[in-house]
């Protein structure tokens, strides 16, 4: 047989097996991180991962007391976070729509590009400080979870406008000639062909943004403020967010509260995986072409 | 239904750069009117003037006429959207819409319309089909994704979106050079086919194919690099194949280009 298409040098081999060794290490050095937070939390959450944590509020339970839970703290989380995404998701897929197709580089298109990378960047508790200065401050509204909606909302619309630019601009040029070419109105052709064409990596965008929001603590106190009871209203008073509640028991001086912390940092994750996992399924709902 | 197209005077510029110069001629109905030349002659820049999609790709602008039946198409009144409707367009690649079925595909046009109710639907689908000669290859997997046929299926998934809007006029762009020789002959086929009820012109590098399918050949040529492509003679395709008026063409023809 040929020597030349079967030998491979000693030092190719080496470099080769070098290569394999690095790329694994590194694998693992950032699963290190992943697995023993998850495994912390599990351990330490499922402690008080029962009825009554899910049930009841901190109202009338004492920094020393046990019992008590986080249901106002859930609840107020998954208000606020459905507000923000409620206020977010709409412009900033329409500015993505813009941007992608209609903007054609021009200098308004160049300009909303910059400010949307401007607020990529801002702090989170800038986010809140804004919020409280605008919002509660300056046009006097009361704390409210609608109030940390805004800022949430004011953190998730840069990540969805990105991600979804990104997933817009993937779509081939092709598809939207097809489609123009048959005489469809531009507008039909981004609604019926486009957007089905990039919804699954839209969805996976807006998730994304929802679990970076969802675990936000720094805006929420400056705009939700904090409460140990229920509040339903998240347009009127203090409300509770899961981030706020971790926040508030891990910094007591008692067992039973870091316990519930850790619990409530369990239930935080469990919440966005379970979002995830929901819009996978949507996403993935979505994707085959059968009905007729 | 079919009708005349006459072009007279026709620029297409990309920016700045003019793509084609001064182009006169007239396409009849019910004839096959193929356009050949060499790679850059704006061959397809010229078919995307017909259905106004040149204008789609930025810093894309024409000028001159494109008359079709006594109407100028880029008069100031004309909806481009529905020169497109009248005028339907088959691409090199095929390009079916991944997210839709093959039924769904054939139906996009209409449904995207939405004109037609959905008993009719099954009709056109049906007819759409099986003019473009695939029905009988799909009849049984009608929603299954379009995006899962064969190349050559995926292209008379293509056609049949095209007829299905039925449009007057029918433009393609090279629509066999991705296809093997059986596709080919079958797409060959559905144009004889078609030309009875269409007018079409159709962009091609196989001088075999023009020589096969078109009545009339039009031959363009650019000079050089940066000039703008020319219509250099248009004539009876037998002619052109057989005793052409000018030498380019003839050498164009018989492989001795440049
Ligand atoms: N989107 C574009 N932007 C700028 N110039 C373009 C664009 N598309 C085509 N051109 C230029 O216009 C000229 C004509 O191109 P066109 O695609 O019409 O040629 P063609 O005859 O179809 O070639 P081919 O046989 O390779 O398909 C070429 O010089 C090309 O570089
Ligand atoms: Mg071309």
């Amino acid at each position: 047989m040929d020597d030349t298409l079967t030998h491979v040098s000693a030092g190719r081999k080496l470099k080769d097996l070098t290569a394999k060794v690095l790329v694994g290490a590194a694998f693992g050095l950032a699963v290190i991180p992943l697995v023993s937070v998850l495994w912390m939390v599990v351990k330490n959450g499922l402690a008080r991962f029962d009825l009554d944590f899910f049930t009841h509020s901190m109202r009338n339970i004492g920094p020393f007391d046990a019992h008590g839970g986080a249901y106002h703290a859930i609840l107020g989380t998954l208000q606020q976070v459905a507000l923000a995404a409620l206020i977010s998701i709409p412009i900033a897929l329409l500015t993505a729509i813009y941007l992608v197709e209609y903007g054609e580089g021009g200098r308004l298109a160049r300009s909303i590009s910059f400010f949307v990378d401007v607020m990529t960047g801002i702090p989170s508790i800038v986010a809140g400080l804004f919020i409280l200065a605008f919002w509660v401050l300056g046009l006097g509204m009361s704390f409210s979870g609608f109030a940390g909606a805004l800022a949430l909302s004011i953190l998730m619309m840069p990540v969805v406008v990105r991600s979804a630019e990104e997933m817009l601009r993937l779509v081939p040029n092709e598809l939207r000639e097809a489609s123009l070419a048959l005489g469809v109105p531009k507008w039909r052709t981004i609604v019926k062909i486009v957007l089905p064409t990039a919804f699954t990596g839209i969805v996976t965008g807006v998730m994304l943004a929802v679990a970076r929001v969802a675990g936000e603590t720094a805006p929420l106190m400056l705009t939700v403020f904090f409460t140990d009871s229920i509040n339903n209203s998240a347009f009127s008073g203090a409300q509770m967010g899961l981030p706020l509640f971790v926040f508030d028991q891990a910094g007591k001086p008692n067992p039973t509260a870091i316990d519930r912390a850790w619990t409530g940092a369990l239930t935080l994750i469990l919440i966005v995986m379970l979002l995830n996992l929901g819009a996978r399924l949507i996403a993935w709902w979505r994707r085959p072409a059968t009905s007729r | 239904m079919a009708k005349r197209i006459e072009i007279s005077g026709l620029d297409a510029f990309y920016g700045r750069t003019r793509a084609i110069a001064d182009i006169s001629m007239a396409v009849e109905p019910r004839q096959v009117t193929a356009f050949i030349g060499p790679s850059g002659c704006g061959k397809s820049t010229l078919l995307r003037t017909l259905n106004r999609m040149h204008e789609l790709t930025p810093g894309g602008t024409v000028e001159g006429k494109v008359m079709l039946d006594g109407t100028d198409l880029y008069g100031a009144q004309v909806d481009p959207v529905a020169v497109r409707r009248t005028i339907g367009m088959v691409f090199q690649r095929p390009n079916p819409f991944p997210t839709m079925s093959i039924y769904d595909n054939v139906a996009a046009g209409l449904r995207l319309l939405g004109r037609t109710r959905r008993s009719q639907l099954d009709d056109v689908v049906e007819r759409s089909l099986t003019g473009a000669n695939l029905w009988n290859e799909v009849k049984d997997r009608l929603d299954k994704p379009g995006a899962g046929l064969s190349g050559g299926q995926q292209q008379r998934l293509c056609i049949a979106r095209a007829i299905a809007v039925q449009p007057q006029v029918l433009l393609m762009d090279e629509p066999c050079s991705a296809l093997d020789p059986i596709s080919t002959l079958a797409i060959e086929d559905l144009i004889a086919t078609l030309k009875e009820s269409y007018t079409i012109v159709i962009v091609t590098h196989n001088m075999q194919q023009a020589a096969r399918v078109s009545d009339v050949t039009a031959f363009f040529t650019i000079t050089d690099a940066g000039e703008p492509g020319r219509l250099v003679e248009m004539d009876d395709t037998n002619k052109i194949f057989t005793n052409p008026s000018e030498k380019g063409t003839e050498d164009y023809i018989t492989g001795r280009f440049g």
